[in-house]
């Protein structure tokens, strides 16, 4: 039974991942893997000039820690991480990062997955387009692709 | 109960936050999504969609209609999350 204490922000500023690794690690000796995921803003073919992210302060942080448990307690996690921007961010620029380690690197790679999965579809986000046209953008569609991806822990 | 609402239903309404006094026979999750229905023309064609509304409840999702609104202090009204 993990006993970690998932680390959980929703900031506007920028995120950098070697630090966010190196505070997972650092003292300890019995982390053997640390896996990562950088979710970055793209520009959809030239199309897009920024994304805007809204969030739901409070319920944004508190949702992605109930998955980041959840996450604890499926994997032996020696560490969890999960920081996701909200505003206006350029393509190019980081939007989410998920970090997590344990002793052996299947845990770590599952557990950073299962997190984005769940953050796509549970977490209160939601981004509007901003393009480069100048024209009012639309808020993103939600994926169907995202919802089954969710799905599929289920069924483990 | 204060209600709040996201994305572009927060847009279509023009309200991102209101205070509201609920009728005394709205005691569900379902019961308030269709008092929401017929506060007027915005809020009936913006809850009429209710495969793409969501709710939370005190900032927890919800979506089963008998959930009691017991205890709640705030329910957030929102579209299918995209963030990631």
């Amino acid at each position: 039974m993990s006993t970690i204490t998932p680390d959980i922000r929703i900031q506007s500023a920028d995120f950098d991942v070697a630090a966010e690794i190196a505070k997972l690690t650092k003292g300890r000796s019995d982390t053997g893997a640390v896996v990562t995921f950088t979710g970055l803003c793209r520009d959809e073919g030239g199309a897009l000039s920024a994304l805007e992210l809204e969030h739901y302060p409070g319920m944004a942080e508190a949702e992605i820690r109930r998955i980041a448990q959840e996450a604890a307690t499926r994997w032996p996690l020696t560490g969890i991480t999960a920081i996701h921007r909200h505003g206006r961010i350029a393509p190019g620029e980081n939007i989410v990062l998920v970090v997590a380690s344990s002793t052996h690197r299947q845990a770590a790679f599952d557990a950073a997955s299962f997190l984005m999965d769940f953050l796509k579809t549970r977490a209160p986000f939601w981004k509007k387009e901003h393009l480069a046209s100048g024209e009012e953008g639309k808020w993103v569609d939600a994926k169907e692709a995202d919802d089954d991806a969710a799905e599929r822990w289920k069924q483990r | 109960m204060k209600l709040v609402y996201f994305s572009w239903i927060r847009e279509r309404l023009d309200i991102a936050e209101e205070e509201a006094e609920l009728p005394a026979n709205v005691t569900t999750l379902g019961d308030l999504l269709s008092w929401q229905k017929s506060r007027g023309e915005e809020f009936a064609t913006v809850f009429a969609h209710e495969k793409v509304v969501r709710v939370a409840l005190n900032q927890e999702h919800a979506d089963d209609p008998a959930t009691s609104l017991e205890g709640v202090t705030e329910a957030a009204f929102f579209p299918p999350m995209t963030g990631g």
